[in-house]
C-alpha cells in the first residue's frame, strides 16, 4: 500500500495513469474526518491524498463563485471568504474535512433547510476518473444548462466514480444578523408542526434530542422583531446571538454506532419513535424540516442485521432509508451499511462505465460497487 | 411490414387507435418545437397516458432499433423535441395525472404532462406553491421542465427545476421502468435524478416526477426603476448584490424592448427609460420591508430618475407585463427574430452588453437586450428582416453573442438547452475529454443511443470506447459500419 500527496491535478493525474498500467486499485482521502463511512470494503493498492491539492483557483467576489481544488479545508475556505462578507453555505460539523470530501460524501448540516446540499451549490466540477482523464462539466456561472451535470454524479459517489480534483461553488452573503430562539422539547415533531403553520424563514432548526433551536439568520433591522415572534410561537423566551456548541453536532462520539435516517416531513414524530423504541438510550439529532435524523449510541450496545433490516422496514414505510454511517470493523462486517438501493441496475451501469474494471475504492459503495 | 409500420400496428393495439399518429398532415402539428427554423415531420406519433405504455412503446422502439424523441408541451426553445423522420414521438401531454399532493410532506407527485402553473394552482389554497416559473409556465409540462432544468425569473432566489425535484420515475430507453429518490430526502446511492434533470430527453422518459413544495412568502414586494441607460441600472443590481440582499428576482430591459413591450402590452413603463429593473423582494414582511428600503436607496444613488412600488397583486402583474411579454412583443417591432440564450458572470454584464451594442451597430442589426440581471443571463433578442435577406447577418450576430459569452468564462446557455440548436457549440465549451466523459454517462443509459439522438452532443463516441483516446476518425464509422451522428 503506497500513499501519494499530488500537488497538481496534473500530477493526480499522472498517478492515476501509473495505476492504471499496473491495474492497481485506489482509494482517496481527504482529511480522513469521514474515511470510516461507507461499506469496508477492500484494501487499495494505492491511496491518493489530495491534502496538498488546496489551491484557490478563483474567487470571484462580486460574482460570489469560488473555484477551490479539492484538498482545500472547509473551515479554511470559510475564513477566507468570511474576509469579503462571504460563505459556502454548507456546514457540516467536520470543519477539517476538505472540500472534495464534503462534496464526495455530500456532508451537509442544519443550514441544507435554507441552502440545500452540496449538490445544490456546486455548480462546476473537474473530476479525474479511473484511468487519469482529466474532465470537467459546468462552469463559473450559476445558471448554466450545457451538457450533462457530472457535479450531481460525483457528489455523494464517495471517490467510486473517479477523483474530485476541483470545485467550483455558489456563495452566499454571511448573514447580516443572527438569532437563536431555544425551546425544550422531547417532541421534535411539535415544533416542526408549529413552523410548518407559521411563514418564518428559519435558516436553521436542529433538534439535539432535548431541544430545538430555531436559528433566524435575516436583516439587522428584522432580527430583533423575528425572534420576538418566534419566541412567541414557540412559547419560549430563551433568544440568544450565539449559536449553541452542540447546534448540528453529531450525536456520537468515535467509535459509536452511528446511523443516518430520513424520512418523509410528516413523519418525524414516528421517525424518532421508531429508535427510541428500539435503542431508548440512543442520542439523537434531527434537521427539522430537512427529513434527516442522525442517531448514535455506544459501540458495546451493538446492532445486528435483524435489528437494522427491522428498522430499514418500518423508515422505508416514510419513504425513509437507514444508512449506517460508523460503526466498529467486528460490527459493520455483519451489515449491509447501505441498505436496498432502487434503481441499483443503473447505478451499476454507470460505475461500469466510469470504472470498468472497479478500481476506485472497491467495495465502499452502495451494493458493493 | 417495415419495423415502423409493425411498432404502429403494435401500438394500435396496445394503446388504442386514439393514441396514435400516422397521417402524414396530423404529423406535421409535431414537426418543430418552440425553435420553429427546425423542422422534421416524425414517422409515428403515439400518445400514452400510463407508464406502462411508455414503456411498451420504448420497449419495441428498443427490440427493433428505432429511434424515439419525447415530447412535452413542445415549448422549448433549442429543438429539444426535434422529431426523427426514422423515429417515433412520444408525446406526453396526455399524461397529466396529479398522483398526490401531500402538504405535510411539501411534496407533490404528478405525471410529465401536467402544467407548470397546475402544480401551484393546485397547492394555493393551503399557502403552498411550486418554485420554478418559467415564462412558459401556464403551458410548458414538468417533464419538459426536467428534461431541460427550467429556470425562470424567481431561480435567483429559488434555484432551477434540479432543486426541486426529489424523484424521478423513468421508463429507460430498454423499456424497463426505474425508480429514484422520492419523498424523503437524500437517497442513497449515485444521484441519479440529479444527473437527469437536465439531460435534455436523452437518458430516458420521465413517467412521474416528485416535486417540492414551497411555503408561499408572507410579503412580496415589487420594484420597477427606471434609469436612463444600462449602466447605471447595472450599478444599481452591483450594490444591491454586494450589500448581501437576495431578491427573489432581478430583471433588466432595455429601451429597444421597452419599446417593443409598450407597443404589445401598454405597460406604461416610465417614459424616456433607456433600462428598467424590476426588482422583486419576498419573505417575511419584516424583513422584506428591511431589504426594500435598502434597494430604494441603492436605485437612487445609482441614478434611477423614477422609482414605482406596487402596491397590489394588481400594480405587481402590470411590472411584470411588460417583462413577460418581452420575447413575443419585439414581433411588433420586427419583422423576424432570433431569441438568444447565454450566460456571462454578472460582473461582466456592463462590458458585455457595450460589446453586443458594438456589434449591433457594426452589423446593422438591432439587439433588444433583456435578461435576468442578478444571474447574468442574458436573452439578447437579435432584430431582422428575412424579406431584406438579413437571416444571415442576424444569425452571425447571434453566434458572436455566444462567443462573447464563452470568452468571459459564461455559457451558451442558461436555461433553453443545448439540443439540437447549439450542439455545434459545445466543442467551445468543452474539450473533447469533457464531451467524452458525458458520453459515459448516456452509454450508461442508452448504449444503444436511440433516445433523442443527435441531440446535446456534437459527435458522440460509439459507446465501449474510453474517453482521450480519440485519433481521427473512428474505425468503425470509417468502415461504414457505424454512424457517427
Ligand atoms: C414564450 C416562452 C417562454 C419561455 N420561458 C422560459 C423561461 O423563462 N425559462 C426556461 O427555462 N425556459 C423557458 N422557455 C423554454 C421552454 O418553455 C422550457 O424549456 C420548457 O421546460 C419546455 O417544456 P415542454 O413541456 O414544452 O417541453 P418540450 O419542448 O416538449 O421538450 C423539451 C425537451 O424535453 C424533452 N422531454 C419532454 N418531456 C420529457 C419527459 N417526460 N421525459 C424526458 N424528456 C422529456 C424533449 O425530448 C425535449 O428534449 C420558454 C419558452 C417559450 C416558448
Amino acid at each position: 500500500m503506497e500513499v501519494v500527496t499530488p500537488s497538481t491535478i496534473d500530477d493526480l493525474a499522472t498517478v492515476l495513469r501509473d495505476a492504471a498500467a499496473t491495474g492497481a486499485s485506489v482509494d482517496v482521502r481527504g482529511a480522513g474526518t469521514k474515511s470510516g463511512w461507507g461499506a469496508p470494503g477492500r484494501p487499495a493498492d494505492v491511496i491518493v491524498d489530495t491534502t496538498s491539492l488546496n489551491t484557490v483557483v478563483e474567487h470571484a467576489e462580486a460574482d460570489l463563485v469560488v473555484t477551490v481544488q479539492a484538498g482545500t479545508r472547509l473551515g479554511e475556505l470559510q475564513r477566507l471568504l468570511a474576509g469579503s462578507g462571504q460563505w459556502l453555505a454548507l456546514d457540516p460539523p467536520e470543519v477539517a474535512a476538505t472540500v472534495g470530501g464534503v462534496v464526495a460524501a455530500a456532508a451537509s448540516g442544519p443550514r441544507r433547510l435554507r441552502y440545500g446540499t452540496p449538490r445544490d451549490l456546486l455548480i462546476g466540477i473537474t473530476v479525474v476518473l479511473v484511468d487519469g482523464i482529466v474532465a470537467r462539466s459546468g462552469g463559473k456561472v450559476v445558471k448554466n444548462v450545457a451538457g450533462y451535470d457530472l457535479g450531481k454524479l460525483f457528489t455523494g459517489s464517495f471517490g467510486t466514480l473517479g477523483i474530485i480534483a476541483s470545485c467550483t461553488f455558489r456563495l452566499h452573503p454571511l448573514p447580516a444578523a443572527r438569532r437563536v430562539v431555544s425551546v425544550s422539547t422531547e417532541d421534535p415533531a411539535q415544533v416542526a408542526d408549529a413552523l410548518a403553520r407559521s411563514t418564518a424563514e428559519p435558516a436553521a432548526v436542529e433538534w439535539d434530542g432535548r431541544a430545538a433551536h430555531v436559528l433566524l439568520e435575516t436583516a439587522a433591522a428584522a432580527a430583533d422583531p423575528q425572534a420576538a415572534e418566534m419566541a412567541q410561537l414557540l412559547g419560549s423566551d430563551a433568544v440568544t446571538d450565539v449559536v449553541p456548541a452542540s447546534f448540528g453536532r453529531r450525536p456520537w462520539q468515535s467509535g459509536d454506532i452511528a446511523l443516518k435516517v430520513t424520512h418523509r416531513l410528516s413523519c418525524l414524530g414516528p421517525a424518532v419513535t421508531a429508535i427510541r423504541r428500539r435503542w431508548p438510550d440512543a442520542a439523537i439529532a434531527a434537521h427539522l424540516g430537512s427529513g434527516v435524523l442522525w442517531a448514535g449510541w455506544p459501540a458495546a450496545k451493538g446492532l445486528t442485521s435483524a435489528e437494522l433490516d427491522d428498522l430499514r422496514a418500518v423508515i422505508a414505510s416514510y419513504d425513509g432509508t437507514v444508512v449506517v454511517v460508523q460503526a466498529p470493523p467486528a460490527v459493520k462486517d455483519g451489515l449491509d451499511v447501505w441498505g436496498p438501493v432502487s434503481g441499483f441496475a443503473v447505478m451499476e451501469r454507470i460505475k461500469e462505465r466510469f470504472d470498468p474494471d472497479g478500481r476506485m475504492r472497491p467495495g465502499r459503495f452502495v451494493g458493493g460497487l | 411490414m417495415t419495423g415502423l409500420a409493425a411498432l404502429a400496428d403494435a401500438c394500435v393495439r396496445e394503446l388504442g387507435e386514439r393514441a396514435v399518429v400516422t397521417d402524414r398532415v396530423q404529423l406535421r402539428t409535431y414537426e418543430c418545437d418552440g425553435l420553429t427554423a427546425y423542422r422534421c415531420i416524425p414517422a409515428l406519433v403515439v400518445l400514452p397516458e400510463t407508464t406502462e405504455q411508455v414503456a411498451f412503446v420504448v420497449g419495441r422502439c428498443h427490440e427493433l432499433g428505432v429511434p424515439f424523441v419525447a415530447r412535452g408541451a413542445g415549448t422549448g426553445l433549442s429543438g429539444g423535441a426535434l422529431p426523427r423522420e426514422d423515429g417515433v414521438l412520444i408525446v406526453l401531454s396526455r399524461m397529466t395525472e396529479v398522483r398526490s399532493v401531500d402538504i405535510a410532506d411539501r411534496r407533490a407527485v404528478v405525471q410529465p404532462g401536467v402544467v407548470n402553473l397546475d402544480i401551484s394552482k393546485r397547492v394555493a389554497a393551503s399557502g403552498y406553491y411550486y418554485a420554478p416559473d418559467p415564462s412558459s409556465q401556464q403551458v410548458c409540462s414538468i417533464g419538459g421542465n426536467v428534461a431541460e432544468n427550467s429556470g425562470g425569473a424567481h431561480c435567483l432566489k429559488y434555484g432551477f427545476t434540479s432543486h426541486h425535484v426529489t424523484g424521478l420515475e423513468i421508463v429507460m430507453p430498454d423499456g424497463s421502468v426505474e425508480r429514484f429518490g422520492g419523498r424523503a430526502p437524500d437517497p442513497v446511492g449515485y444521484d441519479v435524478v440529479g444527473a437527469f434533470v437536465g439531460s435534455e430527453g436523452t437518458l430516458g422518459i420521465a413517467t412521474e416526477v416528485t416535486v417540492r413544495l414551497t411555503r408561499s412568502p408572507e410579503s412580496v414586494q415589487t420594484l420597477l426603476a427606471a434609469f436612463n441607460g444600462m449602466d447605471e441600472a447595472g450599478s444599481a443590481v452591483s450594490a444591491v448584490i454586494a450589500a448581501g440582499v437576495l431578491p427573489a428576482a432581478v430583471e433588466m430591459m432595455d429601451a429597444l424592448s421597452i419599446e417593443a413591450a409598450e407597443a404589445a402590452v401598454r405597460c406604461r413603463y416610465p417614459a424616456g427609460a433607456g433600462a428598467v429593473l424590476i426588482v422583486e423582494l419576498d419573505g417575511p414582511t419584516i424583513e422584506v420591508e428591511a431589504q426594500l428600503a435598502d434597494v430604494e436607496e441603492f436605485c437612487r444613488m445609482a441614478g434611477a430618475f423614477e422609482i414605482r412600488v406596487a402596491s397590489d397583486d394588481v400594480e405587481r402583474a402590470q411590472i411584470w407585463r411588460g417583462r413577460k411579454s418581452a420575447f413575443a412583443a419585439v414581433g411588433r417591432i420586427s419583422p423576424d427574430y432570433i431569441v438568444q440564450d447565454g450566460v456571462v458572470p454578472r460582473t461582466a454584464l456592463p462590458e458585455v452588453l457595450r460589446d453586443i451594442a458594438a456589434l449591433a451597430q457594426a452589423s446593422g442589426i438591432r439587439v433588444a437586450n433583456v435578461f435576468h440581471a442578478g444571474d447574468g443571463n442574458l436573452h439578447p433578442l437579435v432584430l431582422f428582416d428575412e424579406s431584406k435577406g438579413e437571416t444571415e447577418r442576424a444569425e452571425e450576430v447571434s453566434m458572436r453573442i455566444l462567443d462573447l459569452c464563452i470568452e468571459h468564462g459564461g455559457s451558451i446557455t442558461g436555461e433553453h438547452g443545448v439540443g439540437h440548436d447549439k450542439k455545434k457549440h459545445m466543442g467551445r465549451m468543452f474539450s473533447n475529454d469533457d464531451l467524452d466523459v458525458m458520453q459515459l454517462v448516456r452509454c450508461a443509459f442508452d448504449p444503444a443511443s436511440l433516445c433523442n439522438p443527435g441531440k446535446v452532443f456534437p459527435t458522440p463516441r460509439l459507446c465501449g470506447e474510453r474517453p482521450g483516446r480519440r485519433t481521427g476518425v473512428h474505425p468503425l464509422q470509417e468502415a461504414g459500419l457505424a454512424e457517427v451522428f
